[in-house]
C-alpha cells in the first residue's frame, strides 16, 4: 500500500487509445490501396460525414441501453418520424429552400430540424411510458414490444403520407462541392460533419462536466447504487430516452437530406446500421459509438470504392473482426 | 401418448381446437374445393412447422432471433436453384436437400458460437444484421438467385397437377400430383412438429428451459449453456430450412418476397406470440389464426376502407386500406404481448388468467 499525499493527483484510469487509433490506421492503410490522394480525401470526407450522421442517430440508443438495460428495437422509427416531420416545414417553404442564400436556407432548415427533434422527443415520451415502462426489466418482452412499436410507427407513416418516396431536395446553397486543388468535398458533408462533431462535443461535455452527466455515468456503471443515494433514476432515464429520440429525429432529417428523399423503410435500413455501430462501440459507450460509426462509414465508403460487391457484407465482416478482438465491443462500460 | 412425447395439450378446449384444425387441414382437398383453400391449407402447414421451430428458440430458450427467415430462405432457394439448374427430377430435389440443410445448420452453428457466447441481447442484434446482409446478398447475386424476380421451376413429374394418380372414383374426387404434394407438405410438417415436441420434452429441452429461466444457475449446475443454445439454434435452423423446402415445392417458386423478406420474420413473431410462446402447440394455433386472417380479413378491410371513403370520413380510408393491415397486426401484437403473454394456448390452459404462469422472465 502506498499512501497518497494530499497534493498528489488522483490516480486516473489508463486511457485506452487503441480503439481511437483504429480508424486513423484504417484510413492511412487505405492510401496506397486507393492510389490517388484526391480520391482518398474525398472518400475520407464522405466517411466522416456519414459516420457523424450515424453517430447522431445511434448515440441515444447506446445511452439508453447503458443506463437502463433497455434495448429499443423501435429506435429506427424516431429516425423516420423525424424525416417525415421535416417535410412538413420544408415543403411549404420550398421557394426559400431553392433561394441561393445560405441564411435563407438555414432559416427554414433550422426550424424544420428543431420541429423534428421536438416531435421525435415527444414520441419518445409516449413510447417510454406506453411500451417500455410496462415491461421494464424483461428483455424478451422489450424486444417484442419495441418491434411491435416499429411496425405500428412505420405503418402509420405510410397511412398518413402514403407509400410513395417523398423527394427532399438539398437547399441551393448546400449543393455542390468545395474544390481545393483536385479534391472535391461536398458542402453538405462539411455541414453534416460539423453538426455531428458539435453533438459529440456537447454530449461529452454534459456527460463529463455536469452533475447530470455524473449521475448518468454513475447510473450506467451501477444503477442500484445511484438509486440508493436517493436519485430518481427513472426520471433521469426518461430524459435520456427523450433526448436520444430527439437526436434520432435530427439524424433522420440529416440522412433524408443526404439521400434527398424520405421513405418509411429508411428506418429498417438504418436500424441495422445503428445496431452494428452500437455493438462495435460497446453497449452504453458514447466514445465507442462515435468510433464505431466512423469505422462503419469508412468500411462502407472505402469498401464500396475498392470492392463494390464486398460492400454488401462489409458491416458484418467489420463487426465479426471487432468482436473477435474485443468480444464486448471497443469500450465495455457496463458490467453486463 | 407416445407420439406427443407425453406433452398433451392439457386443456379440453385446446385439444378440441387442435383436432378440428388438423382434421380440417387433412381433409381440405376434399372438403373445400378450389385452389385458394388448398393454398391456404398448405401455407398453414408450412408455417405451423416454421413457427414451431421458432418457438423452440423464443419460447424455450428465451433468445430472440431475427435470422429465422434466413434459414427458411436458404431451404427455399436451395431447392429452387437445384430444380431450376438441374431440371425437374428427383436428383435435383435430393441435391437441394443435401446442400440446403447442412448449409443452414452450419450458418446457425457459426452465428450461435459467435453471438450466443456473449450477452443474450447481442444475439438479437447480430441475427438482425446477418439476416439483412443475407437478404441483400440474395437480391444482388442475381445470376444464382434470380434477384428480385426469384426462381420459378418445374416439379418432378409425379408432383405436377397434370399427373392423375386416381381418376374420379365413385365419390367424385380426383387425386392428382398437386394433392399428393399437399399431403407431402402436410405429412412432413406434422413429422417436424412431433419431432420438436420430442426435443422440448427431452432432458435437453428441460435444460433449455432452465437456461431461459436463469442462465447463470443453469451454468452453475454444470451445463454448458453455449453448447445447448447453439444446438437448439441449429435444430431450429434445420426445421426452418425444411419448411422453406416445403414452401418452395408447394409454390414452385422461391423469391425474396415469399421466403426471405423481413415481413415474414414479423409474421412468425406474431404467430408465436398469438399462439403462445413455449408451447409448440401454440404454433399450430397461431399459424392457423394468422394465415386465415391474412387471407380472408384483408378483403374485409378493403370493403371497410371503400365504405369509409364513400362516407367521406377523413384518415379512416387510409388506415383501413388492405395494405395497412400490418398496422393493426402491430397493435394486436403489442396488446397480446402486454395482456396475453402466454397466448391463446396459455389462456386455454389457464383460463383464470393467472398472469404469472409461464411468464417468469
Amino acid at each position: 500500500m502506498t499512501d497518497l499525499a494530499a497534493t498528489d493527483p488522483l490516480p486516473k484510469p489508463k486511457r485506452d487509445l487503441a480503439p481511437i487509433l483504429l480508424p486513423v490506421a484504417l484510413a492511412l492503410a487505405m492510401i496506397p490501396l486507393i492510389g490517388s490522394p484526391s480520391t482518398w480525401l474525398t472518400l475520407t470526407a464522405a466517411s466522416l460525414a456519414m459516420g457523424m450522421m450515424i453517430f447522431i442517430m445511434a448515440s441515444g440508443l447506446t445511452l439508453v441501453f447503458g443506463l437502463m438495460d433497455v434495448l429499443n428495437f423501435g429506435h429506427g422509427a424516431f429516425i423516420a418520424v423525424g424525416a417525415y416531420v421535416a417535410t412538413l416545414v420544408l415543403a411549404p417553404f420550398a421557394a426559400s429552400i431553392q433561394a441561393d442564400s445560405l441564411w435563407m436556407n438555414l432559416a427554414v432548415l433550422a426550424p424544420a430540424a428543431l420541429l423534428s427533434m421536438a416531435v421525435s422527443g415527444a414520441l419518445g415520451l409516449v413510447v417510454e411510458r406506453v411500451l417500455i415502462l410496462p415491461v421494464y426489466g424483461q428483455h424478451l418482452k422489450q424486444i417484442l414490444m419495441t418491434t411491435g412499436g416499429l411496425i405500428v410507427a412505420e405503418q402509420t407513416l405510410y397511412a398518413l403520407w402514403g407509400p410513395q418516396i417523398i423527394p427532399m431536395p438539398l437547399p441551393a446553397s448546400l449543393r455542390g462541392s468545395f474544390i481545393i486543388g483536385d479534391v472535391a468535398i461536398a458542402k453538405y458533408r462539411v455541414l453534416a460533419t460539423l453538426i455531428g462533431l458539435a453533438v459529440f462535443i456537447a454530449i461529452q461535455l454534459v456527460l463529463n462536466r455536469t452533475k447530470l452527466g455524473l449521475l448518468i455515468r454513475a447510473g450506467v456503471e451501477n444503477r442500484e447504487m445511484v438509486e440508493a443515494l436517493g436519485y430518481r433514476i427513472r426520471r433521469l432515464f426518461l430524459g435520456v430516452f427523450m433526448t436520444g429520440s430527439a437526436l434520432a429525429g435530427l439524424g433522420g432529417v440529416m440522412w433524408a437530406l443526404y439521400r434527398e428523399q424520405v421513405h418509411a423503410s429508411m428506418s429498417d435500413e438504418l436500424t441495422v446500421l445503428i445496431f452494428v455501430v452500437v455493438i462495435i462501440g460497446g453497449l452504453g459507450s458514447i466514445g465507442g459509438c462515435f468510433i464505431g460509426a466512423i469505422l462503419v462509414a469508412m468500411v462502407a465508403n472505402y469498401g464500396g470504392f475498392l470492392v463494390p460487391k464486398l460492400a454488401l457484407v462489409s458491416n458484418i465482416l467489420l463487426m465479426v473482426a471487432i468482436l473477435m478482438w474485443r468480444p464486448r465491443g471497443l469500450y465495455a462500460v457496463t458490467s453486463r | 401418448m407416445m407420439i406427443l412425447s407425453g406433452d398433451q395439450p392439457r386443456s379440453r378446449v385446446l385439444t378440441l381446437v387442435l383436432v378440428v384444425i388438423i382434421l380440417a387441414l387433412a381433409a381440405t382437398p376434399f372438403l373445400f374445393p378450389g385452389a385458394k383453400a388448398l393454398n391456404v391449407a398448405a401455407k398453414i402447414c408450412v408455417f405451423a412447422a416454421l413457427v414451431a421451430s421458432y418457438d423452440l428458440l423464443l419460447g424455450y430458450t428465451g433468445s430472440v432471433s431475427f435470422a429465422h427467415t434466413m434459414f427458411y430462405g436458404i431451404g427455399s432457394y436451395a431447392i429452387a436453384i437445384a430444380l431450376y439448374g438441374m431440371g425437374p427430377n428427383w436428383a435435383a430435389v435430393a441435391t437441394g436437400i443435401v446442400v440446403g440443410l447442412p448449409l443452414a445448420a452450419l450458418l446457425a452453428l457459426a452465428i450461435g458460437l459467435f453471438s450466443l457466447r456473449v450477452a443474450a441481447i447481442f444475439f438479437a442484434m447480430i441475427t438482425l444484421a446477418v439476416a439483412s446482409a443475407f437478404q441483400v446478398l440474395a437480391s444482388q447475386l442475381s445470376w444464382l438467385t434470380g434477384g428480385e424476380d426469384g426462381r420459378s421451376f418445374q416439379l418432378p413429374e409425379l408432383l405436377r397437377p397434370g399427373t392423375v394418380l386416381i381418376s374420379k372414383n365413385l365419390f367424385g374426387f380426383e387425386v392428382n400430383g398437386r394433392i399428393l404434394t399437399f399431403y407431402l407438405v402436410f405429412a412432413v410438417s406434422a413429422l417436424m412438429i412431433l419431432a420438436l415436441l420430442r426435443v422440448v420434452n427431452s432432458p435437453f429441452g428441460r435444460v433449455l428451459q432452465a437456461i431461459r429461466e436463469n442462465r447463470f444457475r443453469a451454468e452453475a449446475l454444470g451445463f454448458r449453456t453455449v453448447f445447448h443454445l447453439t444446438y437448439a439454434n441449429c435444430i431450429a435452423a434445420l426445421v426452418a430450412a425444411s419448411a422453406g423446402i416445403l414452401n418452395a415445392l408447394w409454390l414452385r417458386y422461391a423469391g425474396p418476397d415469399t421466403s426471405l423478406s423481413f415481413s415474414i420474420m414479423l409474421d412468425i413473431l406474431l404467430m408465436v406470440v398469438i399462439g403462445g410462446m413455449g408451447t409448440i402447440y401454440g404454433a399450430i394455433i397461431g399459424a392457423t389464426i394468422f394465415i386465415l386472417a391474412q387471407n380472408y380479413l384483408q378483403s374485409l378491410m378493403g370493403i371497410a376502407s371503400t365504405a369509409a371513403s364513400e362516407a367521406g370520413l377523413p384518415l379512416l380510408p387510409g388506415l383501413l386500406h388492405p395494405d395497412r393491415w400490418l398496422l393493426w397486426l402491430g397493435l394486436l401484437f403489442i396488446a397480446s404481448v402486454y395482456f396475453f403473454p402466454t397466448g391463446v394456448v396459455g389462456r386455454l390452459r389457464n383460463p383464470a388468467g393467472n398472469k404469472s404462469a409461464g411468464n417468469s422472465h
